[in-house]
């Protein structure tokens, strides 16, 4: 055993600004070291960069025909995906977590396929199955739809890359939801529906919504395979981040940097949202 | 309202959790289903309440066979062991589910919520959630819930198995007193003979998919009906019937049964009695246990109090036993 020899506690400064970072736990001054570093510092050099243009100048940037028409696309368009996901996510999160079939494993852990995959790989992929002599997109081309170039080229992508977020919020949910609840549901009269709308359904709405907005935000700031799957034409499929890097291209630095602000408030909105929901979730959860 | 269990076979896969059952619950009686975990006495809960189809027999409830119905045209009431209550939902609107599914009118749900509420004696928790409840509060949440649709029968899931001790003991003495006032008739399964005794009106004992035993808890423990039934309920001696103790008694089988109670302790041989050891004294309160040793084989003794500062019965002293009464089954488990 080594022996410690017993070290008398510092002197403690006096003045109040020592006193205050003395209480400070070490895990806490830890956490906001790091996310100054990591987060707080590059977004305050952001808004910072684009705020040095003035309100008006800003204004103008911000709300060009261009880039309304690309914060149009980029969100309507991930709107949708995130709806579509909300839907298919759920099911695809019950069929995994009730059914029991060969492979099941395997689905589930192809799930996550879109967190792994480079971007641009993705884009590349599904730019030549969904282009219009493609394995997929040629029985779409006879009824004249284009998926690959167009803005459903978008949607296509951004359901991918936002499609693990709903199933992976909702399994640990589904599975420790008591099966009880509704044997006890059926035994009050309840039919197979109004069990589902009334008792399954009610405590999977929260994770379902974390889900979707999860997703949603993810669409949002998709960038690597969309530049690949659209054509990426302005006013036509367009979308927000690949007009920050055109505008980039160009040493357009704050016209980027302006888009760049305005695409963070309105995630940083979100996130929010995103917060509310999860708190509202936990409300009635058992502790 | 009776149930009529006729020749019920149940199996999952290979495992036959149900041997052609036979039981008569009679009206507005409390039934307990008695056994150790995988006697089937959950399963036959189940197929009673229709969450199992049997393979074979008919349920008949109320005088209508409801074999093969589903448990949501059954107007059962069901609890659960883990409660199920719906964790989304207030006491009060847990105990209007179901008759919110009935369609029952706004004025009539609050009506008998708030009646329920106060049966259950939770009437300033109508607007709380599940999870802000005690497990004992739960469980009365969800028998509320369950006689809130006034369900023909009542199953219960071995109600209190979630519950500690004292809120057990609590709670099965307000069960027993609900159904002296609610008079439904109720089927509930417990591992525990001493709820099922203090609980039950009938006792229903099983064991490997089939019933060992039905009558009163008196019938039970005074005339059990199987060796199975006797080392189940209550504590008993067994002895091989080999042992060269109470040898003027007829026996049958290989084992002979002798309750602790029913072990007299002698200070002096009398004739019919055997010699023994006195190896341990266990004070339990209001009762002596005397563990005893003849030749190899140990037995216990339960004496009262006042027997036992007559005695003044010390540690290695030689008594001498003699049983008031001694139990042993034929081969084919008739009891003599």
């Amino acid at each position: 055993m080594v022996n410690i020899p017993y070290e008398p506690p510092m002197e403690v400064n006096t003045n109040q600004i020592s006193k205050f970072i003395s209480k400070i736990s070490i895990p806490w001054t830890i956490t906001i070291g790091y996310l100054t570093i990591i987060l707080l510092v590059p977004m305050a050099a952001l808004i910072l960069k684009s705020s040095t243009l003035g309100f008006g100048k800003f204004w103008e940037i911000a709300t060009s025909d261009v880039a309304i028409s690309a914060y149009q696309v980029t969100f309507i368009t991930a709107i949708f995906a995130g709806l579509i996901n909300g839907l298919m996510g759920t099911l695809l999160a019950w069929v995994l977590v009730r059914y029991d079939f060969p492979g099941r494993k395997i689905f589930d852990a192809m799930i996550d396929i879109p967190f792994a995959l480079p971007t641009a790989v993705a884009g590349l992929v599904l730019a030549t199955v969904y282009s219009p002599t493609g394995w997929i997109g040629q029985f779409f081309t006879p009824f004249g739809i284009k998926i690959a170039f167009s803005q459903l080229g978008v949607f296509v992508a951004m359901l991918f890359i936002s499609l693990p977020f709903v199933v992976r919020t909702l399994q640990p949910v589904l599975q420790e939801m008591e099966r009880e609840t509704e044997e006890a549901s059926w035994a009050l009269g309840a039919t197979d529906w109004q069990t589902f709308r009334l008792v399954i359904l009610p405590p999977l709405i929260p994770p379902i919504l974390t889900g979707v907005a999860l997703g949603f935000s993810r669409a949002v700031g998709e960038y690597g395979s969309i530049v690949v799957i659209a054509s990426n034409i302005p006013f036509q499929d367009l979308i927000a981040p690949v007009l920050v890097f055109q505008r980039l291209e160009e040493y357009d630095y704050v016209g980027a940097t302006v888009i760049g602000a305005v695409l963070l408030l309105i995630s940083l909105v979100l996130l929010l949202v995103i917060n509310f929901l999860q708190k509202w979730g936990s409300n009635y959860a058992e502790n | 309202m009776s149930i009529i269990v006729d020749n019920v076979s149940k199996s999952f896969g290979s495992f036959q959790a149900l041997k052609d059952i036979h039981l008569e619950v009679k009206p507005n009686t409390l039934v307990a289903l008695l056994g150790p975990s995988g006697s089937g006495k959950s399963t036959l809960l189940r197929t009673i309440a229709g969450l199992e189809n049997p393979d074979q027999g008919r349920i008949v409830i109320n005088g209508k066979d409801t074999t093969g119905v589903d448990i949501r045209k059954r107007n059962i009431g069901f609890v659960f062991q883990h409660y199920a209550l719906f964790k989304h939902l207030t006491i009060r609107e847990n105990i209007a589910f179901g008759l919110r599914i009935r369609k029952s009118s706004e004025a009539h749900i609050k009506e008998r919520v708030t009646e329920l509420l106060n049966l259950i004696q939770l009437e300033g928790l109508g607007n709380r959630y599940p999870s802000q409840l005690s497990g004992g509060q739960r469980q009365r949440v969800a028998l509320a819930r369950a006689l809130a649709v006034q369900p023909e029968v009542l199953l219960l899931d071995e109600p209190f198995g979630a519950l500690d001790a004292k809120v057990r003991k609590e709670l099965r003495a307000w069960l027993r007193r609900l159904h002296d006032d609610v008079h439904i008739t109720s089927v509930f399964v417990t591992h525990d003979q001493e709820e099922a005794m203090e609980v039950a009106d009938e006792i229903v004992v099983m064991s490997n998919g089939k019933i060992e035993q039905i009558g009163s808890p008196a019938e039970i423990y005074d005339n059990p009906a199987s060796p199975f039934v006797i080392k189940f309920i209550g504590e008993v001696n067994i002895l091989p019937s080999h042992a060269p103790l109470f040898t003027n008694n007829n026996h049958f089988g290989e084992e002979i049964f002798v309750r602790p109670h029913e072990l007299d302790i002698l200070l002096e041989d009398d004739g019919n009695s055997s010699r023994a050891v006195v190896k341990r004294i266990i004070h339990l309160g209001w009762e002596i246990q005397a563990e005893l040793a003849v030749d190899s084989w140990e037995l216990t003794a339960h004496l009262t109090r006042e027997k036992f500062d007559r005695l003044q019965l010390r540690h290695n002293q030689t008594v001498y036993i003699k049983p008031s009464r001694v139990k042993s089954f034929r081969e084919d488990s008739v009891a003599v």
